[in-house]
């Protein structure tokens, strides 16, 4: 915690309309500026080009398998929270081409895909966002063999990350200890302060770099007022999951889900289970891709694509003579605890950030939190 | 990590599904350890996991033993001498031959399983002094399914090797063993409390074959066992050949069977 006496270091405030500056500098900066919009009744990410891309006075409720966006009675443009799509489909694209073969007359060539370095600026990232991008950068690059499509979008990044001013319905962050204040990993963190009478941003640089654009917006020092509001809206945000039955205990969760590989309830949600794959796709750390062969009619050229693929599948688990993973049940119990338990065995840290898309995204509102107290056997009529 | 391009020096074909094929690096040979294996791309077809089986001191020549039975195996049994084909690797954790160095080598395999421990027998006998016995005891449907005959029948002869095979179904002209791998067990010749044993077949194989090495009284941390899972990336990136913690592109596909032990029998894994 700051004292009081350092409580103003390096935070500012810059107003609303400033933000829109922010988004010129990046953009004349060379970034692609990417940002919340809404597209289709949801809050999803793309390029924003001004202020006015963002989504103005919206807030989303969410629940199991429901998400709704509402009208708030402001103008705040981050007073939801997060939605269908994630960060990882600019840093792990959902579909890439990884190489283009011929069949040259001296035999096979293969011609390499060049990766070109990506320059992306994100506005309004949430500290279980970041979470969730450090987690793909110990998947993806801490490992013998980095991936080059990765590195070259995650290299150049910039990062805006937005604090929690509220929680969704099916947000558990304070659950995995990954919001809802960013502590790591932003250039810039904003908190919104959306008083009508004087909108603003309180603004704390997470780099040298983040100081340096600041440095281009006009701001002022930030008075410990507005400190102190700008606190009370992430821990409002905190009350609200800890008032929320939504919770995760993930004391000894490891040994919990592994000491249970034959629990009764994995047959109890594969009754529930589409395995539609939502939750896969909706997973900011989810990383798991197939590759796809493809020739041209001539037969002369080939490429290989690699793409998004979910455990879900069936054929995910393919090999000669049928599949490994036939049964939903095997195929939930694959995902769930490769997220929250053998993750930990291989990356160092658990896959869930608690961001709750896999709630509100599946179909049949299957909630990984109720999942983990049933095998807990704190929910009556499931113990094994 | 990109496909290397490499020129098929020989086909053979070894039985009714399987065929070996025999490659030349257009630059530069790659060392591997016995047990290791190569993605093999087929131009426009795929990629497939497949063991080396070849001589680990010889690896300008680097040898596939392949059973035809997908997209991409089948699509590399039509290649040709001259042909040519992908490689990338060698990936994955070898067989344990350095640990075994002054015990008792015994490999139990069924069916193709002999191919990727082909390079432990290679290795133990260009070391022989090094080693203790060699034991191999091999299982396959039919006697027309027995992979390396007449390279089997030279190590059968040698004085310093334990070999014997059995097949699940023969014909009457057959006069060797009829019935499961198992069954050879409980008569090898090797001493259980100085012996690393290695395996590699179907699972259901595996886990009766552990079963058996317990009765003879080795214990499960010198057992060592292939797994197989689907694979697409060999470089720990797209999750396919997970089983349980392990990415066995890189933990495997040989693991030391205690650290296994909870997850092995249990279904669909």
């Amino acid at each position: 915690m700051k004292s009081a006496g350092d409580r103003n270091a390096g935070l500012s405030i810059i107003e609303r309309e400033e933000l829109g500056t922010l988004i010129d500098v990046l953009g004349a900066r060379g970034y692609q500026v990417i940002g919340p919009v809404v597209s289709d009744g949801a809050i999803v990410y793309d390029r924003i080009a001004s202020l006015a891309d963002l989504p103005e006075g919206l807030t989303d409720e969410q629940d199991g398998g429901r998400y709704r966006l509402k009208q708030r009675d402001d103008r705040a443009l981050f007073g939801y929270v997060v939605g269908p799509h994630s960060w990882k489909k600019y840093l792990h694209p959902p579909r890439i081409r990884l190489f283009r073969a011929e069949c040259a007359e001296n035999g096979l060539r293969i011609i390499d895909e060049e990766q070109p370095q990506e320059k992306f600026a994100f506005i309004g990232a949430r500290s279980c966002e970041l979470h969730a991008i450090a987690i793909q950068d110990r998947v993806l690059l801490d490992g013998v063999y980095p991936d080059a499509v990765y590195r070259a979008r995650r290299e150049n990044l910039f990062v805006v990350a937005v604090n929690c001013g509220t929680a969704g319905g099916t947000c558990f962050c304070t659950s995995m200890n990954t919001g809802p204040k960013a502590t790591t990993g932003y250039d810039l963190a904003l908190t919104e302060i959306p008083d009508p009478d004087n909108h603003r941003f309180l603004v704390e640089p997470g780099t040298a770099l983040g100081a340096e654009i600041l440095g281009a917006l006009s701001s002022r020092e930030a008075t410990p007022d507005d400190e102190t509001i700008a606190e009370q809206s992430i821990a409002r945000a905190v009350e609200q999951m800890e008032n929320n039955t939504r919770r995760m205990d993930a004391t000894g969760i490891r040994e919990l889900l592994l000491d249970n590989l034959e629990h009764a309830r994995w047959d109890d949600v594969a009754q529930r289970c589409l395995t539609c794959a939502n939750c896969t796709m909706v997973c900011p750390t989810c990383f798991c891709t197939t590759v796809e062969d493809t020739t041209d009619l001539t037969g002369d050229h080939a490429e290989r694509w690699r793409r998004w693929d979910s455990c879900f599948t069936q054929d995910f688990s393919y090999i000669h003579g049928g599949s490994v993973r036939v049964s939903p049940m095997s195929r939930y119990r694959q995902w769930m605890t490769h997220k929250l338990a053998t993750w930990i065995d291989q990356f160092g840290v658990s896959g869930c950030v608690g961001c709750g898309r896999c709630i509100t995204w599946c179909p049949v509102g299957i909630d990984i939190t109720e999942e983990i107290r049933a095998i807990r056997g704190q929910i009556n009529g499931c113990k094994a | 990590m990109l496909p290397v391009p490499h020129r098929i020096e020989r086909v053979r074909r070894e039985t009714r599904d399987t065929f070996t094929l025999e490659l030349a690096p257009v630059s530069g040979a790659a060392i591997f350890s016995p047990g290791q294996f190569n993605m093999l791309y087929v131009f426009g077809a795929g990629e497939s996991a497949i063991s080396i089986s070849g001589h680990p001191g010889r690896p300008e020549k680097l040898v596939h033993t392949v059973r035809a039975v997908g997209v991409v195996t089948r699509a590399m049994r039509k290649l040709k001498r001259g042909d040519s084909i992908g490689v990338r690797g060698p990936f994955g954790a070898p067989w344990p031959v350095d640990l075994s160095e002054g015990r008792d080598v015994v490999l139990v395999t069924g069916g193709i399983g002999l191919a990727p421990l082909r390079p432990v027998i290679y290795h133990v006998l260009a070391n022989r002094n090094k080693y203790g016995k060699l034991v191999l005891l091999y299982g396959a449907r039919t006697p027309a399914d027995r992979l390396y005959t007449r390279e089997f029948e030279r190590w059968r002869r040698r004085p310093d090797t334990y070999i014997d095979s059995t097949v699940d179904a023969a014909g009457r002209d057959w006069t060797g063993n009829v019935g499961v791998v198992t069954r050879l067990i409980p008569r090898a010749d090797f001493d259980a409390a100085n012996a690393i044993v290695m395996i590699c077949g179907p699972e259901i194989m595996m886990r009766y074959t552990v079963a058996e090495m317990q009765k003879r009284g080795v214990s499960l941390d010198r057992i060592f066992v292939s797994m197989e899972r689907n694979m697409k990336c060999a470089v720990v990136a797209c999750g396919h050949c997970q089983y349980g913690p392990h990415f066995l592109c890189s933990d495997g596909p040989v693991l030391r069977f205690d650290r296994i032990a909870g997850l092995f029998g249990k279904r669909e894994i």
